[in-house]
């Protein structure tokens, strides 16, 4: 199963955080990937929040190619993060890559006073051509092309990675940073099939097992928006049901939970936006989860959120102080960072139930589907 | 005398040439007489025998010769009076002295068209291979993973949605604060791209995904159609489970039309539009809205032919319900009257029996099983009042027909579903148009089975006739012909006739615990299916990787996954 380190802080902190909590739950994991999205940067990119980063992984060629292809969209490159590759420690399982890299670019010129729906259609576009561009011959891997956010995914172990990358010397830093370390259980080690998953400022993770995959993924695809694509894990979707709720719908957050996890009629006749609540479940009937899955996700406003189904036996954990929360799959984890905590005030949610903290992570705050 | 003809018998049939062979005991059989009175179409009689039977008396032998006369049940060589093996004399039978043996090498086609009447009769298709749906395997396990669910303990919500549900895009919903409201009828915008029609927001039930299949009154014996309902009534009440069950043509009593029941009913018209006068006047005295309005086009057993309830039917209390005279042939035309092209038909009568209930009822059209499903389909898709669509396949059955459509006629249900299915995928419409599947279901005993992979290949719920017609009523018909007498009024177990002498013979209560029994076993059994593949909160609908087949062209055909 895989496990997930999601921490949330009012000040910058290093992903490494979020790496040493996951080895302390290196129990569940097996080590053979790490996968990490960082969003309101600090490090390299704090003055550069108004940036596009793309995020990703070249061959020397693939490098070459993708620079072509970015210039020839018109983007000009204004910074370029490549970890500063640690020589002593073990490299990747699937042996080092040539560029693992996070650029910021300017917008093209014609699109810089545009719309920001226009600009985000425009670096989804860019992104989509440049996976087609690399996924046959594996020479290039993009994960994210979004302002303030910068993803990494390797195959390895978290610790041995974090330490190759040298996560810890301060240029890459984040208030939001959402980490997952991989147990490979359904598909091949393949960078694509690795959480945490990020499309226009909505991010997921996800452990568990998607039972109603199929009808999920036929339901998005057919939504006739071009970045619900890919589906190499099936925790891709979670990502998906987000953005689509939020983002194409205009849902607020909490509605993404009786989505996923509907509640029953007669349950919904109990709230106070029952008539919406119906025909949101009748519409949205084929986005309920049936799980069992642990989702930890932020929004592009910075709340972070973990909901779970019913189902999901072993729940994640949320804790903290003002200030700093982690949102993690397993105690030990939550120990590991943020220890000085009243463990009183630790939140398991269960099946009604969903963390969320507000961005500045000043409080956590336990919103339940069976709130009138 | 011309001996020749005497005694060849040339121009009658031989016992061979029947489909069933009735064996009896001459040793056991007391001559009581039940059988030759039960036997429906009187296959069987009483017959004098002259028996020579050679004795001898004394001590000697003295062999003499006497002619003795035996009665005896004897088999007739009529093929309009040939025997159907519904085995209604064996039942009753005190002494098993009498059986019939069904003979595969039998002629019954050849033979049975005299008076260049082709063969009719009820029933279902005579095919007893395994169906497609039948083959069906649910075969993804969860186990580690995402264990397993308690069939037992679990909670399981087993519900559908009978009515178009709108898509996202197309919700009238508004923030109010964190919370969404509904937006009022006349903040609502225009259609757009045929997602909405002026705001309308279409009716939806939510329903038990097994419903009982539209059989009629006046089809079905006033016994067997009020067992059904109570059957319905019950598991509604009592069992808390949502079962809807379809009158067929020919409407519905007027005062279970005017209870709180009406709500439990699909209330069919077809092209003969029977039983509706009664119901448009009883809709202002109606307490409750029916549950659905089902527009029949086509029926699978026999596609593109339509109804007849023969005059001997009509009896009083069913002229009386159809609003027609008694003892009249009462035929249902192929095709509805108003019909010259489907905009005109099917829209308008969507539209009108929308508006008749002031738009609060769902309202679908039943199509047989086709090639040409799919234009029906996107029709509907473009239709912002239709509610659904049921397909019924090759594999339903009917109170008569000719032997020629129930056979070779139709389209198998499990690719014209998938098909639909697929079609209504690639337009992003899955889940806004229901799709009903029909005939089959049950077909070999697997109701529960057959349902779900029915859901899984993309439906959204199935209907069952004939099934209830056997779990419920024990009704002897088959796959081998037996019986499917439905045509005749001759219903040996007194379901499909108005005579009241063979109806009688049907207790509506016990109709009515068998259909209680038959839906919470199916329940229990979709539980034990849905658990292991880790299903609860909804209905599976086209969780198509959770199926295999041993057969890789069905596989192909269906796009699911083949398994050996």
């Amino acid at each position: 199963m895989c496990r997930l380190s999601a921490i949330t802080s009012s000040e910058y902190f290093s992903p490494m955080e979020n790496v040493m909590a996951l080895n302390t739950m290196k129990e569940g994991h097996d080590g053979s990937g790490l996968g990490l999205v960082l969003r309101d940067l600090g490090g390299d990119f704090k003055e550069l929040k108004r940036y596009p980063i793309l995020s990703g992984i070249a061959s020397r060629e693939g490098l070459a190619e993708l620079d072509t292809f970015m210039s020839g969209l018109g983007f000009r490159e204004v910074h370029c993060w490549e970890p500063d590759i640690d020589g002593r420690a073990p490299e990747p399982e699937l042996g080092r890559r040539d560029h693992y890299f996070a650029k910021a670019y300017e917008y093209p010129v014609d699109i810089q006073k545009r719309p920001q729906a226009e600009k985000e259609e425009l670096l989804l576009d860019a992104r989509l051509a440049l996976r087609e561009l690399g996924e046959e011959d594996e020479s290039i891997f993009v994960f994210s092309f979004y302002p303030d956010t910068v993803t990494l995914k390797e195959v390895g172990d978290p610790l041995e990675l974090g330490r190759f990358f040298r996560l810890d010397d301060g240029k890459l830093k984040a208030r939001i940073i959402l980490a997952q370390g991989r147990q490979n259980t359904n598909y091949d080690i393949y960078l694509y099939a690795c959480h945490p998953f990020f499309l226009q400022g909505y991010c997921t993770m996800t452990n568990g097992e998607n039972t109603a995959f199929v009808p999920i993924m036929e339901f998005l695809t057919s939504r006739d928006f071009p970045g619900y694509m890919g589906y190499n894990s099936d925790s891709e979707v979670f990502a998906h049901i987000l953005h689509y709720t939020q983002r194409q719908l205009g849902y607020p957050l909490t509605y993404y939970k009786d989505v996923i996890t509907p509640l029953a009629e007669k349950e919904i006749d109990a709230r106070k936006d029952a008539e919406a609540l119906r025909l949101i479940r009748r519409s949205l009937r084929p986005l309920c989860i049936d799980g069992p899955n642990c989702v930890i996700g932020f929004v592009p406003d910075g709340t972070v959120f973990m909901v779970q189904d019913a189902k999901k036996l072993r729940p994640g954990i949320v804790g903290g102080v003002p200030g700093k929360y982690a949102l993690m799959s397993e105690e030990c984890g939550l120990d590991e960072a943020v220890p000085k905590r009243d463990q009183r005030e630790d939140f398991s949610p269960m099946k009604y139930d969903m963390a969320i903290i507000r961005p500045g992570a000043s409080e956590l705050v336990r919103w339940s589907q069976l709130t009138p | 005398m011309d001996a020749a003809t005497i005694l060849d018998n040339n121009h009658e049939l031989s016992l061979r040439e029947f489909p069933y062979i009735i064996r009896w005991r001459d040793d056991r059989c007391t001559r009581c007489g039940r059988c030759t009175t039960v036997c429906p179409v009187n296959a069987i009689e009483p017959a004098p025998h002259v028996h020579r039977r050679i004795y001898s008396e004394g001590s000697a032998p003295n062999p003499k010769a006497e002619r003795e006369i035996v009665h005896v049940v004897k088999q007739v060589t009529d093929v309009d009076r040939y025997c159907t093996g519904c085995g209604a004399c064996t039942l009753v039978c005190p002494n098993e002295a009498i059986e019939p043996e069904y003979n595969p090498r039998h002629k019954l086609l050849t033979y049975k068209n005299k008076g260049g009447v082709p063969f009719r009769r009820g029933g279902r298709r005579n095919d007893p291979s395994t169906s497609t749906v039948d083959q069906l395997k649910f075969t993804r396990i969860s186990m580690l993973t995402d264990p397993a669910l308690d069939a037992g303990r679990h909670e399981f919500r087993i519900r559908t949605l009978l009515g178009r549900n709108l898509p996202p895009e197309a919700l009238p919903l508004r923030k109010r604060g964190d919370r969404l409201v509904v937006s009022k009828t006349h903040e609502r915008g225009q259609a757009e791209n045929g997602h909405t029609a002026h705001g309308f927001i279409p009716p939806v039930r939510e329903i038990y995904p097994i419903r009982i299949g539209s059989m009629s009154i006046g089809a079905l014996s006033p016994h067997m159609w009020e067992g059904l309902a109570m059957g319905v009534a019950y598991l509604n009440e009592v069992e808390g489970m949502p079962v809807v069950m379809c009158t067929g043509e020919g409407g519905m009593p007027p005062r279970l039309l005017k209870s709180r029941f009406a709500k439990y009913f699909i209330l069919q018209i077809a092209s003969g539009y029977f039983g509706w006068d009664e119901i448009v006047h009883a809709i202002p005295e109606m307490t409750e809205d029916p549950a659905g309005i089902e527009i029949k086009y086509g029926q699978g057993a026999k596609p593109g032919d339509g109804g007849l309830l023969m005059a001997y039917k009509v009896l009083r209390l069913i002229a009386q319900i159809r609003g027609v005279p008694e003892f009249v042939d009462l035929a249902s035309p192929p095709t509805h009257q108003t019909k010259y092209s489907i905009e005109e038909a099917v829209a308008k009568m969507i539209q009108s029996m929308s508006m008749a209930w002031g738009f609060r009822v769902p309202v679908y059209p039943k199509i047989s099983g086709t090639k040409t499903a799919m234009a029906v389909l996107n029709n509907l898709a473009r239709n912002p009042y239709a509610s659904a669509l049921c397909i019924d396949g090759e594999d339903g059955g009917t109170g008569a027909a000719y032997n020629v459509s129930m056979d070779k006629m139709g389209h198998p249900i499990a690719s014209n579903i998938r098909d639909c299915y697929l079609d209504l995928v690639a337009q992003g419409k899955q889940n806004e148009l229901p799709l009903i599947a029909a005939g089959g279901m049950g077909k070999t005993g697997n109701l529960a089975a057959n349902a779900a992979a029915m859901i899984m290949l993309g439906a959204s719920a199935v209907d069952t006739g004939k099934h209830i017609m056997q779990a419920a009523a024990w009704c002897f018909g088959d796959e081998y012909n037996r019986c499917n007498l439905c045509n005749t009024g001759r219903c040996p177990r007194g379901i499909t006739t108005q005579d009241p002498k063979l109806y009688r013979r049907l207790d509506p209560d016990k109709v009515a615990e068998r259909v209680v029994e038959v839906f919470k076993s199916a329940d229990v059994e979709l539980r034990k299916i849905f658990a292991p593949l880790g299903r609860s909160t909804e209905l599976p609908i086209g969780m198509s990787d959770a199926l295999g087949v041993a057969d890789q062209s069905i596989a192909e055909r269906l796009r699911i996954s083949y398994v050996c």
